[in-house]
């Protein structure tokens, strides 16, 4: 299974071809054999969703999507393919970190109580994870299994998850990806890694094995040899997606941050965020969350459940009687300085991988790049 | 800039749960109340197999109340003392209230121990100059202990503690042992009292003035309300204390107390892991933002 | 047996005066006393004429707050080298407060009516006192204010 660290090189592991929708049928199915709940994009409510695939038909061929700030929208390609879009409001952490979990119970005994957990650790294999994503389960590794105490059902959940990454040909409305180094090739982390390869010659994914298991996988498959011509096609088709990103953040985001945290600016940006913390919901490497603990109405047992939490919350801060962070500036000032600024001092990385959603879901339209040069224009 | 004792993971004790986020049954042995609204509670694991719990001063524990909720608490015992886990509380919300109606003999939940420490090694042949207020004494015993055991390692040994009255001095019996040895100054003062009160009146700041140290070569440890922190400080640094050589204990909303929840970060700093122990010159400039 | 030292070498030795001119100080050792209060005696009483003010030599004076229905309340104590009594320079010139020695005290007294003459006359003189007796205000107004904070109280 590829873990975190792997630096698998595309060449090292094997790459074939594969039929589009029967090749992508056959790769469902093995996994599904191999005790797999095999997860994917769909469309559900006008958005791309992550939920259960069983089958290639049920994922949406030729879909597209228009993203703009605030802004989202699904349309059908003239090209069917299968992954043209880029990617909802979810993220697989929705899978790795569920939004509601259950950490333990607790059962009063004669003497006192008794704690047990039991840690629901589903084989999840996700199918078509873009780089940006990849990366941000990387740095969500970092958060809750490198440290000196490990989230011990997120490291179950991650040990067992097989990942069918996805080298993105196109770039969403909102994405930036490159600017962060986190995209839009993916560069291991991944047992296999797909490329949509549409051409004259008919529609096909290259198949590259990221891993041991990601080779055995492969081994299984009705494959093809990958000519050099198919390697070059889709190592054009990322380039394209990495040319054509239409915006990016400055080099300087950390230090210009850093250096302005009593700016004017924080104001401006108050004056039109609502506090929604939808941009700490859609983010994939937001990992903030709380605890409560609940107890049933005879008092004999109790519960500690973990839920995700925002910043962007007033109570999120609370202590002795009030909040810390009171105004509607600090709070946004606390989340784009932990994204880009104390995330590098923290994990070692920055906090963004430039997927553009929260830019994409912000009901307003705010845009995390054009905030960071705001910042370096107004300030020191 | 380094995290001086965060850089060592804290012991681990044996009579604890392998997942962090478990807190494991112990047993109240004993229960003493302090002051009107703080009280001190001893520890044993409930498993009974005894069994000591090492701690570094400085650090807190993830205290839980069943049914009720967990809150942060600073271990407030005798490090060289690990068969006895000691904490004192005062009463402000839901979970310590529930805690303070616990009785001898109730379970008690416990995840820890947790934070950075006071850096009572690298005070070493240093004055050591405490400061603090209110139940920020508690925090501090830990360190105040383990000083004395070993006393000839240090120079000076100045107590300096503040309060709202003489009914809210904290560990009066204890002040007054220390104050009767020869090698350790200590003077409290209270914000206002009744005449029958044969000490000090007025902020705790005052004190520094009169106490002897030098600054140059010693060490301070200040725990209590940032109010006060922040006050201290000044004092200390227009005589001569460099940002580095000043400890300060923080505190911010915590739950998980490991890192994974995010709130209780303060500037790039989780207060449970990176502190609560930080050096001040870590933190100065972050104190100086408001709303940070 | 006390030892008798002459004024202006006592008053030379306590901070109050540190770099004040050697003439000024000698002119306020003409209104100067040295004094000795035993632990419990008043020195002052609010409402009554400020007529002094006092550098304290050694010993501790506690302020105090009477209050009708019960024990008085102290809010603050003075020590060693610190100086107490302002109310002689601002009219209606009456105490404030109560002044309690807590302790054996030896005092400096300046005698109020005698320095208020004396500075009409000569306003260096009176600079010299303001500019001393403001730093201390300003010190002992900060320390107030943050006892009014409560600081410890449940935060």
């Amino acid at each position: 299974m590829a873990k975190v660290g792997d630096r698998v090189q595309a060449a090292v592991g094997s790459v074939a071809v594969i039929d589009a929708g029967e090749g992508l049928d056959a790769l469902l199915k093995v996994l599904q054999r191999g005790g797999y709940r095999t997860i994917g994009p769909k469309v559900r409510d006008g958005a791309v969703v992550l939920e259960d695939v069983s089958r290639a038909d049920e994922l949406p061929l030729g879909l597209i999507d228009d993203q703009q700030p605030g802004q989202y929208r699904l349309s059908q390609a003239k090209t069917p393919a299968y992954f043209d879009f880029t990617h909802g409001a979810q993220s697989w952490k929705r899978y790795l970190f569920p939004p509601k979990e259950k950490l333990w119970s607790a059962q009063k005994t004669n003497k006192g109580f008794d704690v047990q957990n039991d840690i629901d650790a589903p084989k999840y294999a996700f199918i078509g994870v873009r780089a940006c994503e990849l990366n941000a389960i990387a740095i969500q590794d970092k958060v809750f299994i490198a440290g000196e105490h490990v989230n011990t059902s997120y490291q179950a959940r991650r040990e067992k998850a097989l990942i069918v990454a996805l080298n993105c040909r196109r770039a969403g409305g909102t994405c930036f990806c490159a600017s962060m180094n986190a995209g839009p090739k993916v560069e291991g982390g991944y047992d296999l890694a797909l490329t949509e390869l549409t051409n004259k010659s008919g529609h096909s994914f290259l198949i590259e094995a990221g891993s041991e298991h990601g080779e055995k996988i492969l081994a299984k498959l009705n494959t093809r040899p990958a000519t050099p011509a198919d390697i070059k096609a889709a190592a054009k088709a990322v380039e394209q997606a990495a040319q054509s990103m239409g915006r990016e953040m400055p080099k300087s985001a950390r230090k210009v941050l850093t250096k302005n945290l009593e700016s004017a600016h924080w104001q401006d940006v108050a004056n039109r965020c609502l506090d929604c913390a939808n941009c700490t919901l859609v983010c994939p490497t937001c990992f903030c969350n709380t605890t409560t603990d609940t107890t049933s109405l005879d008092g004999q047992h109790a519960e500690r459940w973990r839920q995700w939490d925002s910043c962007f919350t007033l109570d999120f801060s609370y202590i002795h009687g009030g909040a810390i962070r009171r105004e509607g500036s600090e709070r946004y000032r606390q989340w784009i300085t932990h994204k880009l600024a104390s995330w590098h001092e923290q994990f070692g990385v920055s906090g963004c991988v430039g997927c553009g959603r929260c830019i994409t879901w912000c009901p307003v339209g705010i845009d995390i790049t054009a905030e960071v040069r705001a910042i370096a224009k107004k300030g020191k | 800039m380094t995290s001086h004792a965060a850089a060592q993971p804290s012991p681990k004790n044996d009579n604890l749960a392998d997942d962090a986020m478990m807190p494991a049954p112990f047993r109240i042995v004993k229960r003493t109340q302090e002051l009107a609204d703080t009280f001190t509670i001893e520890l044993t694991p409930a498993s009974g197999r005894g069994g000591a719990f090492a701690f570094r001063p400085g650090q807190f524990n993830m205290l839980y109340a069943f049914g009720v909720g967990e809150v942060p608490i600073s271990i407030s015992g005798d490090p060289a003392n690990p068969k006895k886990l000691i904490h004192t509380i005062r009463t402000v919300g839901a979970v310590t209230q529930a805690i303070s109606n616990m009785k001898v003999g109730d379970e008690i939940g416990v995840r820890g121990p947790f934070g950075s420490a006071w850096p009572v090694e690298q005070a070493e042949g240093s004055d050591v100059v405490i400061i603090t207020g209110g139940i920020g004494l508690a925090p501090l015993r830990p360190a105040i202990d383990h000083v004395l055991a070993n006393r000839n390692k240090y120079g000076r040994f100045v107590i300096l503690y503040g309060a709202r009255s003489p009914a809210d001095v904290l560990f009066m019996d204890q002040l007054t042992a220390w104050r009767g040895r020869l090698d350790t100054y200590v003077d409290v003062t209270v914000d206002h009292a009744t005449r029958d009160w044969a000490g000090n009146v007025g902020v705790v700041t005052r004190l520094i003035e009169r106490a002897n140290f030098d600054a140059y070569h010693a060490k301070a440890f200040i725990c209590g309300p940032e109010l006060m922190m922040r006050f201290t400080i000044k004092e200390l640094s227009a005589r001569g204390f460099a940002d580095e050589d000043i400890y300060v204990s923080m505190e911010r909303n915590m739950k998980c107390a490991i890192g994974h929840c995010g709130h209780c970060q303060f500037g790039g700093k989780f207060v449970c892991k990176d502190g609560p122990v930080f050096p001040y010159s870590s933190v100065n400039a972050l104190l100086k933002v408001r709303g940070l | 047996m006390v030892k008798i030292e002459g004024i202006d070498k006592l008053l030379a030795e306590h901070p109050f005066f540190k770099d004040m001119p050697v003439d000024a100080r000698k002119t306020l050792a003409g209104c100067a006393k040295n004094e000795r209060i035993e632990p419990g005696d008043y020195l002052a009483q609010e409402g009554k004429p400020a007529d002094k003010f006092y550098l304290i030599r050694s010993g501790a004076l506690a302020v105090e707050c009477h209050v009708p229905s019960g024990d008085n309340l102290v809010i603050e104590t003075l020590h060693t080298g610190e100086v107490l009594g302002w109310s002689w320079m601002v009219v209606p010139f009456e105490w404030s407060f109560d002044i309690r020695a807590v302790e054996l005290t030896r005092v400096i007294s300046l005698d109020a009516a005698c320095l208020r003459k004396k500075i009409i006359k000569d306003k260096l003189l009176g600079f010299e006192l303001y500019s001393r007796f403001i730093p201390i205000l300003a010190k002992r107004l900060h320390s107030t204010r943050q006892q009014l904070t409560d600081m410890y109280g449940k935060s």
